[in-house]
């Protein structure tokens, strides 16, 4: 039952065959088994989870359900949920309740959608392995000794390890791809625009956004109707009609355009890698796709951008920590301004100082024209590859990660080369258009474990359908993403 | 441009975050690293291009000015670290 998909899940729901207390138990039933090892959650809450599903089950019984109604689902920790303790990851939200909740949590709720606790993460989102949280690394389910990626490594982990029906996570710069790369899974960054960021934590504000984790790509058009929607609370929510995201999936892919650029397999791909995204590749040509080679030439550029523009606002965002409203204060301080510094040294970890400490360098007097000026027009010439290259193909294809995951400790002293775990992600949040990864397939490590591999794939702005449309026609034909990882059972 | 150890502790100041004279020492080689990838960018000719701020070209919404909100001071200071009267308390500010 654990492999099944949302929409099978559903029809089990909505024939009575189970009912989404038994269902919601089922997966409380694994956290409880598997849990302590992989550290997918950093929060669980069995009594709010099983209300709602009653309450899901009272829906199912009342003829009032949906297609996500007493489905269970894990919410990366950061989304600010009423009631429930909403950490971000960091020692500075340690005790924080939520006083409301996000825009997607009320959307997952008014569906009857069942909450199944609160996903473990990177600090603040920053990160590309899990390893940056204050409440402990995650386990990637396929070797345990190798990270999740980041920073949506507990949804990652959960949906990989079958802890969960599917999940949320939020991608800045790569941090639902990449983990879903890592681990074997679907996830989907939309538009910039098409969810709201209302009671999402702020990393980035010009880059967040929230998307679907999940076996499949069917799995992530079902939940896509329910994420995306206008919100006048979020200032840059944008006010289109709805969408039904399932509406293409199974049309034929005869004559679709698809992107190859050239600088997405050039030096610093993994061989193992670029082996399996070629046999993908291989494989959709054979879906009737044609092949149209085009080039991304400011790629390199899209890291150095982002690591102005991210901690910039970053820096920003993250000024509201101040030890007075809510979050960490020091026990010991002096005056005003001793409470700031201290509570903030105390609070936040090395990884979000960093950051922070760049951000204020970048936005400090003499420095604004040289970096985050400079950063915003390369972000133009970068979203100006992309306008390009459309003119050509209608998506895009390559390598979401240029390796498998990496052992544990392996990069977390080197933040630069941890950074460039996102060079194929980070082009695509600076451009705002939406981004997948699907399993495609699995290298073989030194010691004979099999490690995911992720395809990505592109589209134009408010091309989703078609991306699903894509990565449904391929997970038809190929049966990666139902593949487990050994010792979940 | 090169930091050093001062540097960190001037913008640490800034950003409102304490950091000990041996933090500073193994924050300098890391920032250092961080600030030679964003050098890269010097290299780019960027004459005359309009920076972009958001990728969608929209202006901000504006709404009528009137209460949308209910007051909710006690839930909001139920987590605050210190409050009385209603009130958040921080350090004496004025002598």
């Amino acid at each position: 039952m654990i492999n099944k998909s949302l929409k099978q899940l559903g029809a089990m729901l909505q024939a009575k065959e189970i009912s989404s207390v038994e269902l919601t138990q089922e997966y409380l039933n694994r956290i409880d088994r598997l849990n302590p090892e992989i550290n997918a959650f950093i929060t669980l809450d069995k009594d709010k989870t099983l209300a709602q599903a009653k309450n899901a089950d009272a829906m199912l019984a009342a003829g009032k359900a949906s297609a996500m109604t007493g489905l269970p689902i894990a919410q990366k920790d950061i989304f600010v949920a009423k009631g429930w303790r909403t950490t971000c990851g960091s020692k500075m939200l340690e005790t924080f309740i939520g006083p409301y909740d996000a825009d997607i949590i009320e959307r997952f709720d008014s569906v009857g959608a069942v909450n199944l606790g609160k996903t473990n993460m990177d600090e603040f989102a920053m990160g590309s392995s899990n390893e940056t949280s204050y409440f402990g690394k995650v386990q990637n389910p396929w070797d345990r000794s190798r990270v999740p990626g980041g920073s949506s490594g507990g949804s990652a982990a959960a949906v990989a390890a079958r802890l969960c029906a599917a999940a949320t996570g939020t991608d800045t710069g790569g941090s639902i791809r990449q983990p879903a790369s890592l681990c074997g899974l679907s996830g989907l960054k939309p538009t910039y625009g098409l969810a709201s960021r209302f009671g999402m934590i702020a990393f980035a504000s010009s880059l967040d956004q929230s998307g679907p984790m999940a076996k499949s790509c069917e799995d992530m058009a079902l939940m896509m109707n329910v994420i995306t929607g206008f919100d006048k609370r979020d200032s840059t929510s944008l006010n289109r009609e709805k969408e039904d995201y399932t509406r293409d999936l199974n049309k034929p892919l005869a004559g679709l355009k698809v992107g190859l650029p050239k600088e997405y397999f050039a030096e610093g791909l993994g061989a193992d890698v670029a082996t399996v995204v070629q046999e993908a590749i291989a494989e959709y040509k054979k879906l009737g796709a044609e092949i149209v080679d085009i080039s991304l030439p400011n790629t390199m550029l899209s890291i150095p951008v982002y690591y102005v523009l991210a901690p910039a606002e970053a820096s920003s965002n993250l000024s509201r920590f101040d030890g007075v409203r809510y979050g960490h204060r020091a026990k010991e301080y002096g005056d005003l301004m001793d409470m700031y510094c201290k509570s903030r040294a105390e609070g936040f970890g090395a990884e979000v100082k960093r950051r922070i400490l760049i951000g204020t360098y970048v936005l400090s007097a003499g420095y604004y024209d040289a970096y985050y000026l400079k950063a915003q027009q390369i972000r133009r010439l970068i979203a100006q590859d992309f306008e390009n290259a459309f003119k050509k193909c209608d998506i895009i294809m390559g390598p979401t990660a240029p390796s498998t995951a990496f052992k544990a400790g392996e990069k977390a002293d080197d933040p630069v080369s941890m950074y460039l775990q996102d060079i194929y992600t980070i082009a695509v949040n600076l451009a705002g258009l939406p981004g997948m990864s699907i399993p495609a397939g699995f290298a073989q490590s030194a010691d004979g474990k099999k490690l995911p591999v992720g395809l990505q794939i592109i589209g134009n702005y408010f091309d989703e359908a078609r991306m699903l449309n894509a990565g449904h026609a391929y997970q038809q034909v190929t049966d990666w993403h139902i593949q487990m990882p050994e010792g979940i059972e | 441009m090169s930091l050093n150890s001062a540097d960190i502790k001037r913008i640490a100041h800034l950003a409102r975050i304490e950091v000990s004279d041996a933090e500073a020492d193994a924050t300098l080689t890391k920032l250092t690293g961080i600030l030679g990838l964003i050098e890269q960018m010097q290299a780019v000719d960027t004459t005359g291009i309009v920076p972009m701020s958001h990728s969608q070209d929209v202006t901000q919404r504006l709404r009528d000015d009137v209460v949308t909100e209910t007051n909710q001071r006690e839930l909001f200071q139920s987590i605050a670290p210190a409050v009385e009267d209603g009130l958040y308390l921080v350090p004496k500010v004025i002598e």
